[in-house]
């Protein structure tokens, strides 16, 4: 039986005084992803991702190996933030909740960090 | 998990039919939710069939002439029938509105009238609000200051300072903006929803008010005040017309901007 008042359930916790940070970085790589998503998408109209060669031609330039990796941060930033809000939004079991963001962080940090060696090893390797 | 589908006990069933009079020209369907949890029946909707050249203009009308004339255990709120008290908000033809403000003839075909989403239902069209009006306790409604009321009258406010009020006071909290917020359907528990936060935007952008920083230690929270993802729900429907999902964008820029 709960004879809690309103208001003390209400208060809960107390505020957890964050959520703006979130908020501000998932506008920045919102904006992030605006120039690098063109740069991604003009690059492949240039036929840059047309055959193994041409890709490993392109990504051992250091300014698109740069862009290349700046894309794919922000957009796994970008993925985890968003992600997180749907979990936050729908998943209502703690545990579930708990367990779903860090499988998020880490196929996100997965990826991230296979994608920037791939693209180092290029870079490095030469054409 | 959010909920998609209505519990098994709470299905809304076909209920009782009630005819106009055999010489009424000018008839219309109402179509009424109805609910009694002592009864321990699942909720009907019941099908009112009124004269409208013998009833008033307004829904509420309607439902004071079903109430009066048809069928005296239909339970709803109401109370100032011009739309200052906030009593008779109800979800009306799929929208949430102030009954004493919606024109039935705004409405085309049957009129169906439930009551604000995703609340526990008392009876009929009435919801339990002592959640959302905890939640408003919660923000300190009211002028908080340090400095002493100046002995030979009122706290001054600028006419300028004063017009930043405006949009916000006229709020009557009907509610009508929470609970046509999905954020709000699945997060109630946390999220203080567009009524209340938009309160809370009135004492913030009150010159004479002291509080703003704890004020703004308190809203900020990723339930609070971020499970806001601006779909606007809340001004659509607002039936004042006022526009909650603005003030909490500014609520969410004041904290950016002192992060800053």
């Amino acid at each position: 039986m709960k004879m809690q008042s309103d208001l003390g359930r209400v208060r809960g916790l107390g505020s957890a005084k964050s959520g703006s940070s979130h908020w501000w970085a998932q506008r920045v790589t919102a904006a992030a992803n605006l120039p690098l998503g063109l740069w991604f998408i003009y690059s492949i109209l240039a036929g840059h991702t047309a055959s193994f060669d041409a890709v490993r031609a392109w990504l051992s330039s250091y300014f698109h190996a740069t862009m290349m990796v700046l894309l794919v941060i922000s957009v796994a930033w970008h993925f985890v933030l968003g992600l997180q809000v749907v979990i936050e939004d729908y998943v209502h079991n703690r545990k579930a909740e708990i367990v779903s963001m860090l499988l998020i962080r880490a196929l996100a940090v997965f990826m991230t960090v296979a994608a920037i060696i791939s693209v180092l090893r290029i870079v490095f390797a030469g054409a | 998990m959010a909920e998609f589908k209505l519990p098994a006990n709470s299905v809304v069933q076909d209920g009782k039919s009630f005819s106009a009079p055999a010489n009424a020209k000018n008839t219309r369907k109402f179509k009424i939710y109805r609910y009694d949890p002592d009864s321990g029946d699942n909720p009907r909707t019941d099908t009112y069939e009124l004269d409208l050249d013998a009833c008033g203009p307004m829904v509420l009308d309607a439902l004071i002439k079903i109430k009066n004339e048809i069928d005296a255990t239909l339970t709803f709120r109401r109370s100032c029938r011009e739309g200052i008290c906030g009593s008779c908000a109800m979800n009306i033809d799929g929208r949430n509105t102030l009954a004493c403000l919606k024109p039935i003839e705004d409405i085309s075909g049957d009129v169906k009238i439930y009551p604000l989403p995703h609340m526990p239902v008392v009876k009929d069209l009435v919801p339990d609000l002592s959640q959302p009006y905890a939640q408003l306790a919660s923000i300190e409604p009211w002028l908080k200051a340090d400095s002493p009321t100046p002995p030979d009258g009122e706290r001054l406010q600028s006419r300028e300072e004063r017009a930043k009020l405006d949009g916000l006071w006229e709020c009557i909290l009907c509610f009508s903006c929470s609970t046509a917020c999905p954020s709000y359907w699945w997060n109630s528990d946390r999220y203080l929803g567009p009524a209340v936060l938009l309160q809370a935007y009135r004492w913030l952008a009150d010159s004479r008010d002291e509080y703003t920083g704890e004020r703004l230690d308190m809203l900020e929270d990723p339930f609070r005040l971020y499970r806001c993802h601006t779909i606007m729900n809340c001004t659509n429907t607002c039936p004042k017309g006022l526009n909650p999902a603005l003030a909490i964008t500014e609520i969410k820029k004041m904290i950016a901007e002192r992060g800053a």
